[in-house]
């Protein structure tokens, strides 16, 4: 149903220079759905994220966001458009000068009017869920990489968002991490009802946590299935990139 | 012809971007207070840590150009304009431009290689999307600490280099301390016609405030629009000290010409 789509892509075009990334996608995405987007590298899985919030504009086609088209939404529109978006970036994007509680602290000071001791309560909240309750004042450098992304899920959900991104939320962790941060995005969009859209490339993690599954190819959509029938399917494609040849 | 061309629209483009970007802060100026501990930091890091290196380049230029002049001058038994010559030369042009070279290639390739660093790593990304305005956080707190801190080191950098000029007029050229510094003092006494204090001492601290302001807009522009990783870091903090140095030399010029060309 139409007045369900929270993300939508109609038939977006994104190239840079020669190299066409983004080649006709169509896609929804509903309120409450996780839906993980799978592909080869540079098939434009974070391209497709980065439409989303607005960091980047198509070429041709429109990229919808609560019923907003991102190409020409005016700045303060975006603004209170993001605020109810969160961002999990691959390597985490931490401000190296400030804390990793002062990080996830960062959209509150700078956003909202809160008290000092509230926001300080709300981030240690925050750090705990991601399994982080001692880091508050460890600075960027002294945490290691897996430990970087989780400060930078905590500041993502600092804000309770409504729609939240993930691009690679499982690269350079362990498997006891990496499993329990997907437990813990599937916790978030069951228990908060949050619409998640997240770029992996482990079955691991479709299996935990997504409703849909698309994989990307040249650009456009190849397959897009609820994630025990895209594990299963037969497509050539799909077979290949989930179960490629030895030799 | 087609390369030239490029190149001029690309500084044009440059400009537009710098000049914008200096007015996206005008219009951010009351976030001062909000910003007082950013700017504080950008005060520490930017003042203390230069200011040796602004005071012992000053003295010694101090000691050169009453070395250099003194030398002259004693032949045709002037040495007693050496103070005049060295506090005029320090306060108008030697200060102000010394301070701001020192800041340029301390500061600004600091700042741009900072700034360079966080675009390439996503960081400045990430500030965008978490709705925190870049301008008002990145570039106010480092554009006001730079605007007062090149005046300030400026007039301690004027006071050791006269101070400098004046040990070398003594030790070297036998012209007195007292008559040296009598003649420095003399010599900034001319009014200024807007603002109660000397006019050399104010002109040259007004040049220093805009080269203050345009090492800022130029090191954090270079920085802002980094890209292609290390390298790009590397290119981005070069740029910031070549043209922040280059543009400080066009407005020495013609801030000069405004306000000296009738003398």
């Amino acid at each position: 149903m139409d007045a369900e789509v929270v993300i939508r892509f109609e038939n977006v075009r994104k190239a840079f220079g020669k190299k066409v990334v983004l080649d006709g996608l169509s896609l929804d995405v509903h309120r409450g759905e996780t839906l993980c987007v799978m592909g080869p590298s540079g098939t434009g899985k974070s391209v497709t994220l980065r439409h989303i919030i607005g960091l980047l504009q198509p070429d041709s086609g429109r990229v919808l966001v609560e019923g907003q088209d991102m190409r020409t939404i005016p700045r303060k529109d975006l603004i209170a458009l993001r605020k109810r978006m969160g961002y999990l970036w691959q390597d985490g994007a931490l401000v190296n000068w400030l804390s990793a509680g002062e990080n996830v602290a960062l959209p509150l000071r700078e956003n909202t009017t809160l008290e000092d001791a509230e926001i300080r309560r709300r981030v240690q909240e925050r750090l705990e869920l991601v399994h982080l309750p001692d880091v508050y004042d460890k600075m960027p450098p002294e945490l290691s990489g897996g430990m970087r992304k989780r400060v930078s899920l905590a500041r993502a959900l600092v804000t309770d968002p409504e729609i939240v991104l993930y691009d690679e939320p499982n690269t350079g962790l362990d498997p006891e991490i990496s499993m329990s941060i997907n437990l813990l995005i599937r916790e978030l969009a069951r228990k908060l009802n949050i619409t998640s859209v997240v770029v992996t490339h482990l079955v691991s993690c479709i299996r935990v946590v997504a409703n849909r599954v698309v994989l990307l190819d040249a650009g456009s959509i190849v397959l897009d299935a609820p994630p025990e029938e895209f594990v299963a399917s037969e497509h050539p494609r799909v077979k290949r990139f989930l179960r490629p040849p030895h030799d | 012809m087609k390369r030239i061309l490029a190149s001029l629209l690309e500084f044009v483009r440059l400009t537009g971007e710098q000049v914008e970007l200096f007015v996206q802060v005008l219009l951010r100026l009351h976030h001062t207070w909000k910003r007082r501990a950013l700017i504080g930091d950008q005060l520490y890091v930017g003042g203390i840590k230069v200011l040796h290196v602004v005071l012992l380049v000053s003295f010694s230029m101090g000691m050169v150009v009453s070395l250099q002049t003194g030398i002259e001058l004693s032949r045709i038994g002037q040495q007693d304009q050496i103070g005049l010559i060295v506090a005029v030369s320090m306060a108008r042009e030697m200060g102000p431009f010394i301070t701001a070279t020192i800041l340029a290639a301390a500061v600004g390739s600091a700042l741009a290689a900072e700034l360079g660093t966080m675009a390439v790593s996503e960081e400045l990304s990430a500030l965008e999307v978490l709705s925190v305005d870049r301008t008002s956080y990145l570039v106010l707190p480092r554009l006001f600490a730079l605007a007062v801190l090149c005046p300030t080191l400026t007039v301690l950098g004027d006071t050791v280099g006269i101070v400098g000029g004046g040990l070398v007029a003594r030790s070297q050229l036998g012209v007195g301390l007292e008559l040296y510094f009598d003649s420095a003092i003399d010599a900034l006494q001319t009014p200024g016609v807007l603002i109660p204090i000397p006019k050399d001492v104010y002109i040259g601290l007004l040049k220093s405030f805009v080269f203050g302001i345009v090492i800022a807009i130029v090191s954090c522009s270079a920085g802002m629009r980094t890209s292609g990783g290390a390298l790009g870091v590397g290119n981005a903090t070069r740029a910031a000290v070549r043209d922040s140095i280059i543009l400080v030399i066009i407005l020495n010029y013609f801030m000069t010409w405004a306000f000296y060309q009738q003398n």
